[in-house]
């Protein structure tokens, strides 16, 4: 009942929303939002508690890798909605049923994806979420929005159209073995009698179809653009729970081919992709001129080090999963202080945001301490996932790797705080003013910000369990 | 009977080259009609005997992939007045070549995936073909209108794999026809959002404002 309520009840509220049309009731609009985001964060905390039976015949179900990204999704929601509190104050833009309506949906779409046991509820989900997101990113209704969400809606439909072909490829993999087609528990349990061809396939076409929602290069082109052009919450959602949630497809694919023992042919194709989006990262992070495509690359990095450790395995898996986490919280974090940047100079481009640290103390505060954060200095969570994923490619024999990734994470950083470093502490334009400065909109990233510091530190047991167990799940183990 | 769908395959196979090599718009809406008809039939032919399901799937598989859409995309055209194809990235004879390469690929990678159980053994390697030939059109045209033809081509190719898994799970080909939900919002987009009035034509490479 409750994993249905968690996808169900957004979806209605979604509804809602949308059926509140006109100006006078976007104070109720809004009041649906949090109040949607704080009734789906209490239902997800109680799954933690106490465990939700799976449902519709093993369709819906929880398990530790579904529940850390539902959290996760929840917990940047329910930050996102805040935000939007003042967000929506300041900017009214046209339609603010649809920008509600949609958000909302895109919750309804992401718990669905987390919480899925088949496979084909999870592809649904996931196109789901296309749909829903589309109308966000063409908020502003310009021309440069219409490119972002064309080129968006083109790329990842491709994508989304070849995942199904790998679904059916998958349940062609398993017409000769025992179990329910597409349900999780059934192919994990029969893994190995599986067709080995047709299950090849499968990894490979869902990986790019995934890989695309994901934004991997060489399909990331969509990301800098989209990210750029979406107003800066709905960035920071996508960046932070959706690239999760297409983690979650691919990650489900590697669980049953790992379970199939076809670990030497998955694990060189993950860390190729891997690799790959370090390199592309690192080119087209050096010289970036606008914080919020500087974030877009840095979403492609991040995305490699996710399918990087998953190649690595061992205690690679548990960095992996340990980093969607942290990834995802830090880039909502700095997603939602670039749009504070935005809010007040009405640009994301760093040569109109110079002197941020004087213009607008707290959220210049929150973008540096983000930098360091983002790129993996301790204490920050990202220093504890990357670090492990950097132990495991030593301690798997890959000492090239470690090394590639070492260099390629230091051009990053030295990229990102060129930028960074050059917004906050430059000299302001001579028009610039020191604006106000909304607590709706510093709540979200201090409370974001709060949870990464904390996840460097200290990581509460249930969580170590559940971080452990997901790793299990994927092949390796907790360190 | 084996015969039937074995000629049925190859049209799909040919509308493939019709949509490769013509630079008239309406001439590719013909022939993705044509294929969505055919995929109808064959959905009933293949099936091991015939049942509510699979007239039900048949007939809606034609309305919606050969009646549908194909309308949807030609009353974009007249809206948005594009008939032909200019300067693609790829010329026409290329995209034939590049086509007959598709095919010859399509049956090196389904020599190697033997089809449990499955007496097409042409089934495979034609819906390959066509998946590798919307590949080509999405990338080696400019319009967008031609795009949504090739995506079209593209889901088509993947509906025709799923024909083979209509016994083993009943929905999943339902499925596909979810994909024409992108095809609808790709036509919507191009008519209501005005994208040949934003960038002056439905060319897609003039969507470059965004670069690095």
């Amino acid at each position: 009942m409750r994993l249905l309520a968690i996808c169900l009840l957004p979806a209605l509220g979604a509804v809602f929303a949308f059926a509140l049309s006109g100006r006078r009731f976007g104070a109720a609009r809004v009041s649906t939002l949090v109040g949607i985001a704080a009734v789906h964060l209490v239902l997800v905390a109680t799954l933690w508690l106490h465990p939700a039976p799976a449902a519709f015949g093993g369709w819906m179900g929880q398990d530790a890798l579904g529940l850390i990204v539902l959290s996760l999704t929840s917990v940047l929601f329910f930050a996102t909605a805040l935000y939007a509190v003042g967000y929506l104050r300041r900017e009214r833009p046209r339609g603010g049923r649809v920008f509600v309506g949609g958000l909302l949906g895109f919750l309804a779409a992401t718990s669905l994806v987390a919480l899925s046991q088949h496979l084909a509820l999870l592809w649904v989900g996931l196109e789901a979420t296309t749909f829903t997101v589309a109308p966000l990113i063409f908020h502003r209704h310009d021309r440069r929005s219409l490119e972002a969400v064309w080129k968006y809606l083109l790329i990842s439909s491709v994508g989304i159209a070849l995942a199904l072909l790998g679904i059916f490829f998958l349940a062609t993999a398993q017409s000769g073995a025992a179990g329910r087609p597409l349900l999780l528990p059934d192919l994990l349990a029969h893994a190995r009698d599986l067709h080995p061809a047709w299950l090849r396939a499968a990894f490979l076409f869902l990986l790019a179809g995934f890989g695309t929602k994901m934004g991997l290069a060489p399909l990331h082109t969509w990301k800098p653009d989209t990210y750029g052009e979406a107003p800066s919450l709905v960035s920071g959602l996508m960046a932070g729970a959706l690239t999760s949630c297409a983690f979650l497809g691919v990650a489900r694919i590697t669980q049953v081919t790992m379970a199939a023992g076809m670990a030497p042919f998955v694990q060189p194709v993950l860390l190729g992709f891997g690799l790959l989006s370090l390199a592309v990262a690192a080119i087209f992070i050096i010289g970036q001129s606008d914080v919020k495509r500087l974030l877009a690359y840095s979403s492609v990095e991040h995305m490699g080090l996710l399918v990087l450790g998953l190649g690595l395995g061992g205690i690679g898996a548990y960095g992996t999963v340990l980093h969607v986490l942290n990834n995802g919280l830090a880039k909502a974090w700095l997603f939602l202080v670039a749009g504070n940047v935005v809010l007040a100079t009405g640009s994301s481009a760093a040569a109109a945001n110079r002197g941020l640290m004087r213009t607008l103390p707290v959220s210049g505060a929150l973008l540096v301490l983000g930098l360091f954060a983002i790129t993996g200095s301790p204490p920050f969570g990202l220093f504890q996932s990357e670090f492990t994923i950097l132990r495991a490619a030593v301690g798997a024999g890959h000492p090239w790797i470690a090394a590639a990734m070492l260099v390629f994470l230091a051009v990053i950083f030295v990229g990102m705080a060129l930028l960074i470093l050059e917004m906050a502490l430059g000299d302001p334009t001579p028009r610039a003013t020191r604006a106000r400065e909304s607590w709706w909109l510093l709540a979200g990233p201090v409370a974001l910000a709060t949870a990464v510091l904390m996840l460097g530190v200290y990581i509460p047991a249930p969580l170590q369990h559940a971080l452990a167990s997901a790793a299990t799940a994927l092949g390796g183990l907790a360190p | 009977m084996h015969t039937a769908p074995q000629v049925a395959l190859l049209f799909i196979v040919l509308m493939n080259f019709a949509v490769l090599g013509t630079s008239r718009l309406s001439t590719c809406i013909r022939a993705v009609a044509v294929q969505g008809l055919l995929l109808g039939v064959l959905a009933l032919l293949l099936a091991p005997r015939f049942s509510l399901h699979t007239g039900v799937l048949a007939l809606g598989t034609i309305v919606v992939k050969a009646v549908t859409l194909p309308w949807f995309l030609a009353w974009a055209i007249r809206e948005a007045a594009v008939r032909r194809e200019v300067e693609p990235l790829v010329g026409f004879n290329a995209s034939l070549l590049l086509g007959v390469l598709a095919v010859a690929l399509a049956f090196a990678i389904a020599a190697r995936l033997p089809l449990p159980g499955m007496q097409q053994e042409l089934l495979v390697p034609v819906s390959l073909a066509t998946v590798i030939t919307g590949f080509i059109v999405l990338t080696a045209r400019r319009k967008a209108l031609t795009q949504v033809v090739g995506y079209l081509v593209l889901e088509n190719g993947i509906y025709l794999f799923g024909l083979t898994q209509t016994e083993s799970m009943p929905f999943l080909l339902e499925l596909g026809v979810l994909l024409d939900l992108f095809v609808v919002v790709f036509i919507m987009g191009i008519v209501v959002f005005h994208i040949n009035r934003e960038f002056d034509s439905l060319d897609s490479a003039r969507l470059d404002e965004l670069t690095d």
